[in-house]
């Protein structure tokens, strides 16, 4: 059953809403990789919710003057009306008053929904009202997609995507460096539009499928994941639509496996579960990476500062130095130092007064920019025999001036 | 304005007021410290929350739901806190992902049980059931003062109105240290102030508040009230005590406008139904927060 | 053997068997990291009692870095701080700490006097509100550093140099003996400036001590009578006399030194 889910022979319908699904993805993971980089993760949230007054208002609308009130591309339109409304009063209100956007983006997105709701109550008073099935929109559903509801996605999530592939390099300069990138002559407001008019579209043709609740999830959760992967943009981007495709194609997949599985929120377990996989795994952003080498650093430190208080004849004050030393068999139990202690505590002050000195002579002549910390490495490692003979040099002659 | 209000809508109308300023009160501390959006993550995550103690215990009972959504909001508080400062995400992202990552799985939750023959479900949890809280025994006015028919009122009014002395306790208690950790949090750890602490004591009392609100009155105007009563207050005052103040007032305003809006305005234009009491009571405030945003006093950042 | 330590072995030697108790602050071994990567290695510093003390170093040498950590805001990979050989928690009431101004959001709904009560907060308690002697000590504070006729206005409406003086104040009003302060000289104003230093001075002569992370180089000499040099780690620490020298200047800024120097005169 999975199986002829994944590849696309459940049927004609079941293929058309696994596409469907997994170009949303696509699409919401790019586009949401903008939003996170610019630290706007949770303006999607007030988008979707601020399209829920325009969905109702476009299905009075348009039952008003005699239409179908189900008419996708109207109901589509009304919401995106409503969501851009919503996103420019967001950025009035952080611009123009001292709300902060957290304040602006709570506010907007509840008194939105919240009207929403009410027009909701509206529409269900009325006669037409009661088969409207907008209820649907909260929470996506795929039961009926039609040919040309795969088509609309496809194209206007083709389109969308592709401005923001075009555009990408003056965003991604935005949003590392705003004040660099105006100097160059790009606009940050602008590009900010573009991104947010690009999410606004999105969260707007996935509504039908994942539903305003969770298409944030798409928007959200796919960059974030992306991001533990790679420094890059570029990868970050890449790597964003192809966990968004996955968890669209994965997620379609498994709800059509049996019934009770909702699409949207398998889409979203789907996309959460590969978060998970990142926020372990990745390598070097990864948690588990990640503590790893804090553990192997903070051992690092503690042995080196460790060894040099016993070349130097001091007490080592903290106990944790001492467990790790003695751990190793470098010092006893009563603090005195071994054999092998000894005589790696005095390569590592040898190794500490090579650096400190090579350290003084390359500030000095201004060849260091960075402050970096090397004593935790050993010299030979780093510099060549030659140079390291003449930093002896330099040491005995230092040590000859002093005496 | 006889037996029938008494009845039928002073109960509502009360538990609604108790709901709004209890959300409100800690609303004031949270957007301070830019941290309003975690009402409406609370918000979201109730839902699990409450399938997950009706997969427990089999029955719709009060009790285990709320205690099962205060679960889930407090986990889900953790585990923002986890993912954002052990995976360095920024918090609104970190937000993001495990709010609806939770709401997802209640969603899955639900269909996976078999909850046809109760009230539960995800638009009750969204727009609660405000109107439906009244007083059968109440036969007037007087009811007010007889105890056998005082005992008949719904008992949400008796849990929202202890949630809110609760919280105001809380605020009136740690007014100090609460306000010193909105304005300097580094600060106050230099001073002893357990800043960790107390921050998860204010997100755990708004998720308490939040849950108590939720099954009387929906989710909606917990995120509204949370956010949009102290937002307005700080665009007309300057100082900290009268924007709690102000907050309150404005809380207590939109629930009784908004309620009149929702169940009695319909009615005198001719219409013979009424609205959604909390969508059009949030949608109050939010008409008080643009009239803020436009004429408010201190509507602008001094700086 | 000798009793002095290498920290560094460019010259600069400090001493490190000093007696504990008559240190203001002591750090040992600090190392503080953001991942795996050093933003402190290996502090050692001593300031004695009754000092004023600069801390000096290029950006991201870690100077905020090492009075967060000695103050226990944020956590430490190794290392130990003693204040009065005591440790922090022990002496809480005894330490002030002034974080950068730009820390904090001052579009806060609080006044002048707001503020600097907030110094006064366990001392007060949690009901009791500010009772007049604590208003009568908060607004003497105030005018120690030139803000008693502000005492009621909207701290967002202050200049960077109010907001700094503001903050000083909050330190002054715990009547504390360690004061720590980071950049309280950033950004603000020549009259700032020196109201702040006199205060600064004024602390010391009562044998209070005073640590303040400072950036220009061309006061160094005037203001303080101890530095430390750090770039990550320590290069340098003494009497500004003895140790505020063209070498390890260059050894602490490297090539950022020509920027860090203008107007730098004579040094």
């Amino acid at each position: 059953m999975l199986w002829s889910a994944l590849s696309l022979t459940l049927g004609y319908n079941a293929t058309l809403v696994t596409l469907g699904a997994t170009l949303l993805g696509i699409a919401t993971g790019i586009s949401g990789t903008f939003l996170y980089l610019r630290k706007n993760a949770l303006i999607s949230d007030a988008i979707s919710h601020a399209t829920l007054p325009g969905l109702g208002a476009a299905f009075l609308l348009m039952t008003g003057v005699g239409l179908d009130g189900r008419n996708l591309i109207g109901l589509l339109g009304g919401s995106a009306i409503s969501a851009a409304l919503g996103l420019m009063i967001v950025t009035w209100l952080t611009t123009k008053t001292r709300l902060s956007q957290d304040a602006a983006i709570g506010s907007v997105l509840s008194v939105f929904f919240a009207f929403g709701v009410v027009l909701l109550t509206v529409i269900q008073a009325l006669p037409a009202g009661r088969q409207a099935g907008l209820e649907t929109f909260l929470l996506g559903s795929t039961a009926g997609m039609l040919f040309n509801d795969a088509v609309l996605i496809l194209v206007l999530g083709a389109i969308t995507t592709s401005i923001l592939v075009l555009f990408r390099r003056p965003i991604i300069l935005v949003s590392f460096d705003s004040t660099y990138a105006q100097t160059l002559g790009i606009s940050p407001q602008k590009t900010d539009y573009l991104v947010l008019a690009v999410a606004l579209a999105v969260t707007v043709i996935g509504m039908k499928i994942a539903g305003l609740i969770l298409i944030v999830a798409l928007l959200i959760i796919a960059p974030v994941a992306a991001r533990f992967w790679s420094e890059k943009s570029d990868t970050i981007i890449l790597i964003s639509a192809i966990f968004g495709g996955l968890s669209g194609y994965l997620g379609t997949a498994i709800s059509a496996t049996a019934p009770g599985l909702p699409t949207g929120p398998i889409i979203v377990l789907c996309s959460f579960v590969l978060f998970l996989v990142s926020f372990l795994l990745a390598p070097r952003r990864g948690v588990l990476a990640a503590a790893r080498s804090f553990w192997v650093f903070q051992r690092t430190v503690h042995m080196t500062q460790g060894l040099l208080s016993i070349a130097q004849n001091q007490p080592i004050y903290e106990p944790k130095t001492k467990r790790i030393l003695q751990r190793r068999g470098f010092i006893r139990a009563d603090g005195v130092a071994t054999q092998a202690g000894r005589a790696l505590a005095a390569k590592t002050l040898l190794n500490e007064r090579r650096w400190s000195f090579w350290r003084n002579k390359m500030q000095q002549t201004g060849d260091l920019d960075e402050p970096i910390v090397y004593s935790l490495v050993s010299i030979e490692t780093k510099l060549t025999h030659d140079q390291i003979e003449s930093i002896d040099r330099g040491l005995s002659e230092e040590q000859q001036e002093r005496v | 304005m006889g037996s029938d209000f008494v009845a039928l809508s002073l109960p509502p109308l009360l538990i609604g007021l108790c709901a709004s300023m209890a959300c409100a009160l800690p609303g004031n501390f949270l957007i301070l410290r830019k941290q309003a959006l975690i009402g409406d993550a609370i918000s979201h995550v109730v839902l699990p929350g409450i399938v997950v103690a009706f997969l427990f215990t089999g029955q719709v009972s009060t009790w285990p739901m709320m205690i099962g959504a205060a679960g889930a909001a407090i986990l889900a508080v953790l585990l923002i806190e986890l993912i954002r400062r052990v995976g360095r995400i920024e918090s609104g992202a970190a937000m993001g992902v495990i709010f609806t990552s939770m709401f997802a799985a209640g969603v899955l939750l639900l269909e996976q049980s078999d909850t046809s023959q109760v009230h539960l479900d995800v638009e009750h949890a969204l727009f609660g059931n405000l109107e439906s809280l009244i007083w059968l025994d109440a036969e007037g006015w007087a009811s007010l003062f007889q105890i056998k028919a005082l005992a008949g009122l719904p008992v949400e009014l008796l849990r929202m109105a202890t949630v809110l002395l609760a919280v105001s306790a809380f605020v009136y208690i740690f007014w100090r240290p609460l306000a010193l950790i909105c304005f300097d949090e580094p600060y106050a750890r230099t001073r002893g102030i357990a800043a960790t602490a107390l921050g998860f004591a204010l997100v755990t009392l708004t998720a308490i508040a939040a849950v108590a609100a939720f099954d009387a009155v929906g989710s909606i105007i917990v995120i509204a009230m949370i956010i949009c009563p102290p937002a307005t207050a700080r665009l007309m005052v300057n100082s900290l005590r009268s924007q709690v103040i102000y907050s309150q007032v404005l809380a207590f305003m939109a629930t009784v406008l908004g309620y009149m809006f929702a169940g009695y305005v319909p009615l005198w234009l001719g219409f013979s139904n009424t609205l959604s009491a909390a969508g059009m009571i949030a949608s109050m405030s939010g008409v008080f927060l643009a009239c803020a945003a436009l004429f408010g006093p201190h509507r602008r950042r001094n700086i | 053997m000798t009793n002095f330590a290498l920290i560094a072995d460019n010259g600069a030697f400090v001493e490190k068997n000093v007696d504990l108790e008559s240190a203001a602050l002591n750090i040992q071994g600090m190392t503080v990291s953001y991942g795996s990567d050093p933003a402190i290695y290996s502090v050692d510093f001593n300031v004695a009692i009754g000092t004023l003390t600069a801390i000096i170093g290029p950006n991201g040498a870690g100077k905020s870095t090492l009075l967060k950590a000695a103050m226990g805001i944020i956590p430490t990979v190794s290392g130990q701080v003693r204040f009065f050989g005591k440790p922090l928690s022990k002496m809480r009431h005894r330490i002030s700490y002034v974080p950068q101004r730009a820390s904090v959001d001052w579009d806060f709904p609080a006044t002048v006097k707001d503020v600097v009560l907030m110094g006064l907060y366990p001392s007060i308690g949690f009901f009791k509100r500010a009772r007049p002697v604590h208003l009568d000590h908060v607004h003497s504070c105030l005018r120690k550093v030139g803000m008693q006729d502000f005492s009621d206005r909207q701290i967002g409406q202050l200049s960077g140099g109010q907001q700094q003086r503001v903050f000083l104040a909050r330190a002054l009003v715990q009547k504390a003996d360690v004061y720590l302060l980071d950049e309280p000289l950033a950004g603000v104003d020549a009259a700032t400036e020196t109201a702040i230093i006199s205060v600064l001075k004024d602390l010391k002569k009562s044998e209070k001590t005073v640590i303040v992370v400072h950036h220009d180089l061309s006061t160094v000499k005037d203001y303080f009578d101890h530095v430390l040099f750090i770039n990550k780690s320590p290069i340098a620490q003494g009497r500004t006399a003895k140790i505020f020298t063209e070498e390890n200047l260059s050894i602490t800024y490297g090539g950022q030194l020509s920027a860090a120097k203008s107007g730098l005169a004579g040094a």
